[in-house]
């Protein structure tokens, strides 16, 4: 203590004679006691001193630093230097060797927040204004009003000033001294909010308020679980949106395979594992190599996904499964067999433990729309498979190889017998089914592990989607793959994760016995017919 | 169908011909003495080198065999070399069962180390006790198991899950009034949360302000569980999620968490799942301030911790690579049956199971852990915070070693039982009814 006194002499920060308040509080982070820390933060922030902003938010960056023995505290800058947090100066020399990060726990993060943001609600970026005044209606610390209401006078951008009155209006709900006509007036800001948060903050308002105000807490709860009711609606159909389009990404492979070849490919799950390590191996290369291009590493895996799956098939299907035409139950084993191996090559290749994959920033977080959360990577997928299905049946339906594909499918020996080589027709089909399921891969790798097992999680619900949707129809494996997931999503809300999953494995199952094709069975001359 | 898959490398026998038919007929008889010809004393470790579960059991082959080889390196046991016998079960339950007996019976493992799920122990049982053996089991569960051959070095509930809601009730821990259990669908979730629930309830916490959830197996869309927890926890009091997810389903469920922008300070979630390797896969910045409860995290500034992780790098040659606290179980497991051995000066399971209760072995995060007499151990119960690095800081401690506890206080079948195979001769002794057997 003496030294933080004698070095605050020196510097003269503050006053020579004696250290003040905000001296004394930064000593409340040398101990490395989280009460001890959350103290000070209180003292410093009551300090009113001009740096007290600045610590705060070193703290909650995790760049406040501070030494047990010479009892000193220092703010760490990005750039490396290091700040006496007394005198917001660059200390001499370097600091001690025991110096260590201020440690956090949540209780901290919550205090460090509310100090934020009642001391960033003047912040000059409106966006980090917009963040106070959502931090103080969570947190609503009383002593931040006077600061609000001065913020609200000075505000002009219509967004934060809204939010802002919404903080106010909470104070006021929580504080114990408030009239009534005070309260009704602040729970129709809140009701206007109407969100989960405005409701669990009408649900938190204690019993015994006078008449009119219980009378206004009621009408707006209604009032926000109607508007609830809707958006749960709408966000049941959105998410089984993006379940069908996951479910889509990871069939639409198979259909061409299983649909269109007749062959039971077991190993169609590993194919889309490929495609998720071939993202991986190229983030590591972009990594060490490249760190500029790491927002395009998708864009470059994917016609590398594409390749390589699609290379793997051709192999699979020249050396294996030309051999088994016409005999399911050897594909069956055979291509167990194959993903199996391919599995456990991937484990010795890479390891049994999962590999992460990042993010590109523009697939990372989410927006509201609404009452609901959309998050950027699953907004991506939907959009992505959509690109994919287009791009698929525009290739069956107007190229050279579609043409030949369609052809072999519908009646080999007539194919045979105008001039299409159907063997390579058949190493073509399956390299296209399979390159389509590594860039499949490319995508789930952005929300599923990336370990050897990831192919497994997808097999079944890639069979799945193909047998109901209908065999050897692209649109019945749209169709298929939107209505599970649809259906999945509203089931599950009521019926939990299992027993949903159950009830739509017994109306597949039902629904086989009733239409043994599927939704849109395929007319015409089918191979197998 | 796994069985075409055996690539663990097993060690010739064939020269132990004649001790292992020796053995055979003893082991016919019911009469299994360990080969006293053999200049090794076999070690068998039994963790899944491929399927599912290898994410996790290669790492614990992997420490298996560096503690072994560094015995080796101090002069080996009662004046002989260890040898490890390694199989692979292939994360086949089943498969399990037989490539124990093939390690008791065939090889004559002196002791085994292995197994990582409830089902898969489960499935070894029998064998071990037909054959009279040891395995040692490192991985933290649902405790109701008092089994005399098997000593259980991971965690029992009371040994991670109540302390972690006690940590979640108390200020520190933020004063958590409403909780979400989510967990997988199968023993060690539903066994845990039953205690759980009984637990809370015993506290007072309400049932309105309880949710449990179960998800399948490797459960990867996570969009509507997660939105269901942030309305459940918007109800205007402090809510916690405790996580039994187990494996692959984790990486989903957090990026989810982190997407939707739940964040630590809101709704923590707390996991008794979630170590070190898992969060491997993960980019951790979103998820700062997440919990877990574990009895041993690598980050624990510790002389021998820094030892022993220093060592697991050279041994692997990877310097990045993580340590974890099944890998400390079986660091504790191992040291314990060493000195087991050299306090019976013999490898008999018989004796070595009677020597056992009592020994003790400094753990790796500063405190003496003891085997018990119901063969589980005292070991310290850790709350740690993940990290923006992927490790863990440890923001609370009990204060001492907790006893590991067989059958749960909390379970109307369990609370009257108790296990004990020193005095009592019993995994499962009624003190009501003052009787050996679960007839409760």
């Amino acid at each position: 203590m003496a030294l933080t006194v004698v070095f605050g002499m020196l510097a003269g920060a503050v006053n020579a004679a004696h250290a003040g308040p905000y001296e004394d509080a930064l000593a409340g982070f040398t101990t490395d006691d989280f009460s001890d820390t959350a103290n000070a933060v209180d003292a410093v922030v009551a300090s009113g001193s001009p740096l007290a902003g600045t610590v705060i938010q070193a703290l909650h960056d995790g760049n406040l630093l501070f030494s047990a023995t010479a009892k000193k505290v220092y703010i760490k800058k990005d750039s490396g230097e290091v700040l006496d947090a007394e005198t917001g100066k660059p200390i001499a020399g370097t600091p001690p060797d025991d110096t260590d990060n201020v440690r956090l726990n949540n209780r901290l993060r919550n205090i460090v927040d509310s100090a934020i943001g009642a001391l960033t609600l003047m912040a000059p970026d409106a966006d980090k204004r917009y963040d106070a005044a959502q931090s103080v209606f969570k947190s609503r610390p009383e002593s931040a009003r006077p600061a609000l209401e001065k913020a609200i006078a000075a505000e002009k951008v219509a967004r934060v000033k809204t939010a802002m009155q919404q903080a106010r209006a909470a104070l006021i709900l929580s504080a114990s001294d408030t009239s009534a006509a005070d309260k009704v007036a602040a729970i129709a800001v809140i009701s206007e909010r109407g969100d989960q948060d405005s409701l669990g903050l009408l649900d938190s308002m204690s019993q015994g308020q006078p008449p009119e105000v219980a009378q206004a807490v009621t009408a707006a709860k209604a009032k926000i679980n109607r508007t609830l009711a809707i958006w749960n609606t709408v966000q049941n159909l959105w998410y089984g949106l993006s379940l069908g389009s996951v479910l889509l990404l990871a069939a639409i492979g198979l259909a061409i395979t299983f649909g269109v070849m007749g062959v039971i490919n077991m190993a169609h799950g590993e194919m889309v594992m490929i495609g998720a390590y071939v993202t991986f191996v190229v983030q590591e290369v972009i990594r060490q190599r490249y760190p500029g291009l790491f927002d395009y590493s998708l864009t470059i895996a994917l016609p590398l996904a594409f390749v390589v799956a699609a290379l793997v098939g051709i192999v699979i299907e020249r050396t294996v499964i030309r051999f088994l035409y016409g005999r399911p139950l050897e594909t069956l084993l055979a291509t167990w067999g194959i993903s199996l191996v391919l599995q456990q090559a991937v484990r010795s290749i890479f390891g049994p433990t999962n590999k992460e994959v990042g993010n590109p920033s523009w697939m990372s977080g989410a927006f509201d729309l609404g009452g609901i959360t959309i998050t950027y990577n699953r907004m991506w997928i939907i959009v992505f498979t959509g690109i994919v299905f287009v791009a698929l049946l525009a290739m069956l339906r107007f190229t050279r190889l579609g043409l030949e594909m369609r052809a072999v499918t519908q009646n080999r020996r007539m194919a045979a017998a105008v001039g299409i080589r159907t063997a390579r027709i058949d190493a073509l089909t399956f390299g296209l089914g399979s390159g389509i399921a590594g860039i499949a891969g490319v995508a789930l790798s952005q929300i599923d592990n990336v370990s050897p097992n990831l192919g497994q999680g997808y097999i079944i619900d890639s069979f799945m989607v193909v047998v109901f949707g209908g065999v050897g129809n692209l649109w019945g494996t749209l169709v298929g793959a939107l209505t599970l997931g649809i259906a999945n999503k509203f089931l599950e809300p009521f019926a939990g994760a299992v027993l949903g999953k159950i009830a739509i494995l017994v109306f597949i199952i039902l629904f086989i016995q009733k239409r043994p094709r599927g939704m849109f069975a395929l007319k015409g001359r089918a191979i197998e017919a | 169908m796994y069985k075409t898959l055996h690539t663990a490398a097993r060690r010739p026998v064939a020269r132990k011909w004649l001790a292992a038919a020796a053995g055979l007929v003893m082991a016919a008889t019911g009469a299994m003495q360990p080969a006293k010809a053999a200049d090794t004393i076999k070690v068998g470790i039994l963790h899944s080198l491929s399927g599912t579960m290898a994410i996790s059991e290669t790492t614990l082959k992997d420490v298996m065999l560096m503690l072994i080889d560094e015995q080796n390196k101090k002069g080996g046991l009662l004046g002989k070399k260890l040898e490890a016998v390694v199989v692979d079960p292939a994360s086949n339950w089943p498969l399990f069962a037989e490539k124990a007996r093939e390690l008791i019976s065939k090889d004559k493992v002196s002791v085994v180390f292995g197994c990582w799920t409830s089902v898969s122990r489960k499935s070894v049982l029998p064998v071990f006790k037909e054959l009279n053996s040891i395995l040692f089991y490192p991985v933290q569960f649902e405790g109701e198991e008092g089994e005399r051959n098997v000593f259980y070095t991971g965690a029992a509930p009371n040994q991670q899950a109540i302390p972690a809601v006690d940590y979640l009730m108390s200020k520190d821990g933020g004063s958590v009034k409403r909780w979400v259990l989510e967990g997988t669908d199968y023993v060690y979730p539903r066994t845990t949360n039953k205690i759980l629930e009984a637990y809370l309830k015993s506290k007072g916490v309400k049932a309105e302000d309880i949710m449990i959830n179960y998800t399948p197996f490797g459960f990867s869309d996570w969009q509507t569980e997660v939105s269901k927890i942030k309305a459940f926890g918007s109800a205007g009091k402090k809510t916690a999620v405790v996580s039994t997810v187990n494996g692959d389903a984790n990486v989903p469920f957090y990026k989810e968490l982190g997407n939707q922008g739940i964040k630590a300070t809101d709704i923590p979630v707390m996991a008794f799942s979630v170590g070190e390797e898992e969060l491997a896969g993960l980019d951790t910045k979103p998820l700062v301030g997440h919990l877990a409860a574990w009895n041993y995290f690598e980050s624990v500034k510790n002389k021998d911790n820094t030892a022993f992780i220093n060592k697991w790098h050279e041994f692997t040659k990877k310097p990045k690579r993580t340590t974890n606290d099944p890998m400390e179980a079986h660091y504790i497991g191992f040291n314990m049956w060493v000195k087991a051995v050299e306090k019976a000066k013999s490898t008999d399971p018989d004796k070595v199971i009677a020597a056992l209760p009592g020994i003790k072995q400094a753990n790796l995060t500063g405190g003496i852990s003891e085997m018990l007499p119901n063969h589980y151990i005292t070991k310290p119960v850790l709350i740690g915070e993940v990290r923006a690095d992927g490790q863990f800081d440890v923001v609370w401690k009990t204060k001492g070693l907790v006893k590991g506890d067989a059958w749960s206080n909390y379970l109307p079948g369990s609370k009257d039982l108790v296990a004990d195979w020193v005095k009592l001769k019993c995994g499962n002794y009624n003190t009501v009814t003052k009787k050996c057997g679960s007839g409760s």
